[in-house]
């Protein structure tokens, strides 16, 4: 089981208590479709992804940043069991969705990247090792359902 | 050179491939993306470098391991921050050299192969680091396609940094 400490939980809630997911959302998925534009694989029926203009102004494309977000708040109401939390989102994304793993990961850096830019100064170094560390076991409990 | 090949599925999405791009190579749009985001970067290269590095060390404590000969890894130490300029410092100069990273980068590449032996897979990291630092520094300048431009122009220094390794 994951240990968190208590700066890792104030951390976590705090972040994601002032987060506001309908504007994170969107723009950490759409920053993910840019920067690693194979990640378009998935979305084959959203529509026009054809440049970054069109991406950030795809409403397919916010209205599923906003679903991710919102999965992801399933692990941050719950950290102390990520692992089972997402249990059924893993064989989702590996039997029906068939996305390749290392994707959570790329959206998690951009997520990352977001954050820190909403953040600023707020976003310290300790602070990021929180995020990611999170960030790192709801990658690795998404990926664990895989075969 | 080789034409775009017409595929069988999603094709527009996909339109960036051909034979030339597969090396991942930055495009004029990239070059020009970087060029200016670092026009901004540069007043703040210091402060930008130091937390970058001092970031890494925080958030990927296995990174410590090469600076074992530091007195002091805290964040913000003089070793640190001095060690994050001459990082930055060479980062910058090598936006000047977008056109020739391999040549330009031979001998620090040299130096990493052969004395320093850092593990390549730390170039992403600090990479990592660094695109942290600048989205924090300039949230509003550091757009999804400036962030495009400037992971691949640091892909490539990483890439010209490993030439020498084997």
């Amino acid at each position: 089981m994951v240990q968190w400490t208590d700066f890792e939980r104030a951390t976590i809630q705090n972040i994601f208590g002032k987060m506001d997911y309908e504007d994170v959302g969107p723009a950490a998925f759409g920053r993910c479709l840019v920067v690693y534009p194979w990640t378009q694989r998935y979305f084959g029926n959203f529509g026009n992804l054809y440049n970054a203009a069109a991406i950030q102004a795809n409403p397919m494309v916010a209205a599923h940043g906003k679903t991710v977000l919102r999965g992801l708040d399933k692990a941050v109401k719950n950290m102390d069991d990520i692992k089972a939390t997402y249990a059924e989102l893993s064989v989702l994304h590996s039997e029906k969705l068939h996305v390749d793993p290392d994707n959570f990961r790329l959206l998690a850096d951009c997520l990352t990247i977001v954050v820190a830019s909403r953040m600023g100064s707020d976003f310290t170094a300790d602070v990021q090792a929180a995020f990611q560390k999170f960030l790192a076991v709801v990658v690795s409990s998404l990926g664990r359902q895989y075969h | 050179m080789i034409k775009a090949q017409k595929l069988p599925f999603a094709a527009s999405s996909f339109k960036w491939i051909n034979a030339q791009d597969a090396a991942m190579s930055l495009s004029a749009k990239d070059k020009a993306n970087v060029t200016a985001i670092w026009s901004k970067i540069l007043p703040k290269s210091d402060d930008i470098g130091d937390q970058a590095l001092s970031r890494m060390l925080v958030v990927y404590p296995q990174t410590k391991t090469y600076f074992a000969h530091f007195a002091d890894l805290k964040p913000g130490s003089a070793e640190v921050r001095k060690h994050g300029d001459t990082i930055m410092n060479k980062i910058d100069d090598c936006v000047n050299h977008m056109d020739d990273l391999v040549p330009y980068l031979s001998s620090l590449s040299e130096l990493h192969a052969t004395k320093l032996r850092v593990d390549p897979a730390n170039f992403k990291i600090l990479a990592h680091s660094l695109l942290v630092v600048v989205a924090a520094y300039l949230p509003n300048d550091f757009t999804p396609e400036i962030h495009l431009s400037v992971d691949k122009f640091l892909q490539l220094v990483a890439l010209a940094l490993s030439e020498k390794y084997r």
